[in-house]
């Protein structure tokens, strides 16, 4: 019997389960577009019957990284930007765990862009969702690696010199198995989204726009959005990885003038990290945390090795 | 010249196998029923630059290097194969030869390879030589090796050699090669290695220095391995079920990680190198609060960077082991060259109140015993456990009782509650379980993992409630805080009452009280020891504490110790006194009782130079102490 008997349920999961009857209740701000990327986890979690105590949701720091507090699963709030490693251990260590990752801009594409970048490549199977609002909202309005170019803050008063960071290119040649951009103002699409990238077994990077009403007025994030899935202007191939790369730098450029495309972009199918460790010999098949809980299990111990150092 | 002890170096050039050679030699020693310990020394270089190993053979038990040396065996050929004339190899041709004289006892043996350095070109070498009754012997250790086999099978002849002038049997040596090698690599080393033994024994001997004699030593011994610091680490974190690992190489933690990687898989674990040692350290924190056993760990630069998930561990009551492995710094400092100035970064580094356990191995025993020990208390208590060392303690090889490592494995997770004892737990009425309840008299407040049913709560960086939600309420902060710091307090009460001694107490007589007292933490312990011993035997009376074990303090051990000396000398290897300081803060006095004796060249210390240090200081002596080492005098209070 396994020692997660939480995990793999089949019933029926109410949305209400994943609210934590706990205060204080979410502290955003009125309109924010945080409650929109909560909403679409919450009914991407209850369509997919999952359990919240087989959930882990690890968060950054700022107003995204609150997500964990009003989510309920089994959460881990952790520090600017490690969101990823955190998760990703989590998931070597239990493959079984639906693991979700969660942060802002800043977070993930700043101070926690070498991460980004490596748990791209290495196609861990979890879901990264990135709230871009192209602002620091937390720490009251500051330039962001996703805030245009001449975006002008308290800590940029001249204006940004510098060009934005693509969140979809940079993840496409980091090497993530799933990308797709949704935003807060369509939650419909978000949790479809969502549900696909859980599904997916792999790296699936989701660029969330979330509109910042206090600190960030201009956003993008308001306006309407075109789903490049539902476009004839696209006939967009999301496993051709050509094709996906030139749409991605489609709707970043016109991102930059003012026109949001949504939907998937890009799809691959290859091995996830666990699989790969697997079939190399570097991972065992059964989950290793179900070993801890296994009193029959017979531990190898460093005596076996004494012959090398005779 | 005595025939005591053989201290046998071995000098080249980075990647002349001075390495390989030396461990199987030591190996040889070994099982011929020497203690053997050995001591490494090399550049931050691939290829090329000074390196040598020492290897220090005795009847008797051999904790630390020892004074100079009395044999060398001089290789050389990765200096001279840079071909541009005048590049920065090219004036380092004779180092192997050179570069080694001074520290070469009084008729010391040297052989070196004449078919690759040129005795003409050191200088005063047969002044120095007639001086000090040196015994040079030039062989063609390249040209043999050539004839018979390839060239890299030079160090082979060397070995050779060596077993002639020392009187040596070469069987332990063939014996090695031959569960090593095989086909014909082993019968072109075993005909090298008898050639040369042959060619020198028709030399004509003028010196004196033989294998020493064993007395009543057994002539074979086949219970002893041959391990390094980093080895019995890695050892114990296996026995302990530690199966996660996550890592960025950084010399000298790349020996823990490697053995580390190298085994995993095969003990069914999961060994991760990763982006930057941020990553690595969060890895061992995901896999932890996952449910598996964890580790990571660094040198100085590396460990910098763990000081944010260091903090978190901390926070969020996340078990993990973190190893440090100590080089000389500032900044990236001497990536190869020991040290002992990272003991404040590893104490204090991190936000807020230090909430972690420190431990100090002072040689490969305790390096194992502390491991295991910093793992049981990092997931009985849900604290982080670092265990701090350095390169010397690393690298450096002696022999153990094979006995030693045969013990039961320890895979117990600690305070994590099973799904049965889950129900019973106390939850808050949402149905949110009580990870961080205030009450538990020793802290520990018991934890689950996810995907355990109803164990669901929220770990943050934040200061929060009992359920993990984020909180500024003063009352709840200081029942959080009240509550983790506890931890040490019961921590240190369980480390006093534990049977394993976690301080090493050197006694020489019946007294308990003593005119003097030496004091020392980690890789220096085994040194100070042999110079304390060497003290006694001139007349002194003097004892010694090796304090393993630096956070919670060992107060009521250290307080012990400094009450029964009048006077007492802190060794340690770094700048700053770091250690001494510790011990007056954390004891809030005894600074008119503490002479601090320095050392931070890169090299750690020789018996002789704590004799020395000691007799220059402590015992009033006027003369000036040596140019490596440092006199701090007591500061008073």
């Amino acid at each position: 019997m396994s020692a997660f008997s939480a995990i793999g349920i089949d019933r029926e999961v109410d949305q209400n389960e994943f609210t934590p009857g706990i205060e204080p209740q979410a502290t955003w701000c009125p309109g924010c577009g945080d409650f929109g990327v909560l909403k679409a986890l919450k009914g991407a979690m209850t369509e997919l019957g999952k359990n919240p105590d087989e959930v882990f949701l690890v968060t950054g720091i700022g107003c995204s990284g609150k997500l964990s507090s009003y989510f309920e699963s089994y959460g881990y709030h952790s520090i600017h930007g490690r969101s990823l490693p955190i998760s990703r251990a989590a998931k070597l260590a239990n493959p079984d765990l639906e693991v979700v990752a969660a942060g802002g801009d800043g977070d993930g594409y700043g101070i926690g862009g070498n991460h980004f970048m490596h748990t791209a490549r290495e196609n861990h199977d979890m879901v990264y969702i990135v709230f871009n609002n192209e602002i620091f909202g937390l720490t009251k309005g500051q330039t962001s690696p996703t805030s245009p170019k001449g975006h002008k803050s308290k800590t940029q008063p001249h204006g940004s010199a510098k060009d934005p960071i693509r969140p979809l290119s940079m993840s496409l040649s980091a090497g993530a198995s799933y990308i797709a951009r949704t935003a807060a103002v369509n939650p419909r699409q978000a949790k479809d989204i969502i549900v696909e990238a859980i599904e997916h077994d792999g790296f699936a990077h989701i660029d969330f726009l979330t509109q910042c009403p206090t600190w960030n007025k201009d956003a993008k994030q308001y306006v309407p959005y075109t789903d490049v899935q539902d476009s004839d202007e696209f006939e967009l191939d999301v496993t051709d990885r050509r094709n996906a790369s030139e749409v991605m730098y489609e709707a970043e450029s016109r991102l930059a003038e003012g026109e949001v495309l949504t939907g998937r972009f890009y799809r691959d199918d290859r091995p996830s990290y666990g699989q790969e460790k697997r079939h190399t010999g570097e991972m065992p098949e059964v989950p290793l945390a179900e070993r801890y809980f296994n009193d029959d299990y017979e531990w190898e111990r460093s005596a076996d090795l004494m012959d090398r150092h005779r | 010249m005595t025939n005591d002890e053989l201290l046998w170096r071995i000098a080249g050039g980075s990647g002349d196998g001075i390495d390989s050679t030396s461990q199987n030699f030591a190996k040889a020693l070994m099982r011929s029923g020497f203690n053997v310990f050995t001591h490494r020394h090399y550049p931050s270089r691939i290829r090329g630059g000074h390196t040598y190993v020492e290897i220090r053979a005795a009847p008797y038990d051999v904790q630390s290097r020892g004074d100079g040396y009395n044999f060398l065996l001089a290789l050389g050929d990765s200096f001279a194969r840079n071909p541009q004339e005048g590049a920065y190899y090219g004036v380092e041709e004779v180092k192997p030869l050179s570069e080694n004289l001074d520290e070469l006892r009084e008729g010391g043996v040297i052989v070196y390879d004449e078919g690759l350095l040129d005795e003409a070109d050191v200088a005063d070498l047969d002044e120095r030589a007639a001086e000090n009754d040196w015994h040079v012997y030039p062989l063609d250790l390249r040209g043999l090796a050539r004839e018979h086999g390839r060239e890299v099978m030079r160090n082979t002849a060397g070995v050779g050699a060596t077993a002639a002038l020392l009187g040596m049997e070469l069987d332990p040596i063939e014996q090695l090669m031959e569960e090593r090698m095989s086909g014909e690599i082993l019968e072109q080393n075993l005909e090298i290695l008898e050639l040369a033994n042959d060619q020198m024994s028709d030399t004509e001997f003028t010196h004196d220095l033989r294998i020493p004699d064993q007395g009543d030593q057994a002539d074979e011994q086949d219970d002893q391995v041959l391990v390094s610091g980093s080895t019995s680490i890695a050892y114990a974190a296996l026995d302990e079920g530690c199966r996660f690992i996550a890592g960025y190489p950084m010399t000298p933690w790349t020996d823990v990680f490697t053995i580390m990687s190298q085994n995993l898989p095969a003990f069914g674990g999961i060994a991760e190198q990763v982006e930057d040692e941020i990553a690595a350290a969060s890895l061992a924190i995901g896999a932890s609060h996952a449910g598996v056993k964890a580790m990571s760990g660094s040198s100085g630069g590396g460990f910098a960077l763990m000081s944010e998930p260091l903090g978190l561990a901390e926070m969020a009551e996340t078990p993990i082991v973190l190893v440090e492995a100590m080089r000389a710094g500032p900044s990236t400092g001497m990536p190869t060259k020991p040290e002992q100035g990272d003991l404040e970064h590893v104490l204090y580094t991190s936000q807020g109140d230090s909430n972690r356990v420190v431990f100090a191995p002072g040689n490969t025993e305790e390096a194992y015993e502390q491991t295991r020990t910093a793992f049981q208390i990092a997931y009985d208590y849900q604290i982080p456990s670092i265990v701090v060392y350095d390169q010397k303690l690393s690298g450096e090889m002696t022999n153990v009782d094979e006995s030693f490592f045969d013990r039961e494995p320890n895979p117990s997770l600690g305070s994590v509650l099973t799904e049965e004892e889950i129900e019973d737990a106390a939850h808050h009425e949402s149905g949110k379980f009580n990870r961080y309840q205030h009450d538990p008299e020793n802290g520990v407040s018991p934890r689950t993992i996810p995907g355990q049913e109803d164990g669901r709560f929220l770990v943050t960086g934040n200061e929060h409630t009992p359920q993990g939600h984020i909180c500024e309420d003063p009352d709840n902060r200081i029942a959080q805080m009240d509550r983790r710091m506890r931890k040490l307090d019961s921590i240190r009460a369980e480390l006093d009452e534990s049977e394993q001694s976690n301080q090493t107490l050197v006694t020489p007589g019946e007294d308990e009280q003593y005119q003097y007292g030496i004091m020392t933490f980690g890789s220096q312990q085994g040194t100070v020891k042999e110079a304390t011993e060497r003290l006694n035997e001139q007349g002194y009376s003097v004892k010694m504490l090796g304090v393993s074990d630096l956070m919670p303090y060992p107060e009521d051990e250290v307080t012990a110790f400094l009450d029964s000396v009048e006077q007492c000398m802190v060794v340690e290897m770094n700048a700053t006194g770091q250690f001494r300081g510790l011990t007056q803060k954390e004891l809030g006095g005894y600074g008119d009782k503490m002479t601090g004796l320095l050392k931070y060249n890169g090299n750690p210390f020789e018996p002789a130079e704590v004799v020395e240090g000691f007799e220059t200081s402590i015992s009033g002596d006027v003369d000036a102490p040596g140019q490596t080492t440092k006199f701090v005098p007591a500061a008073g209070d």
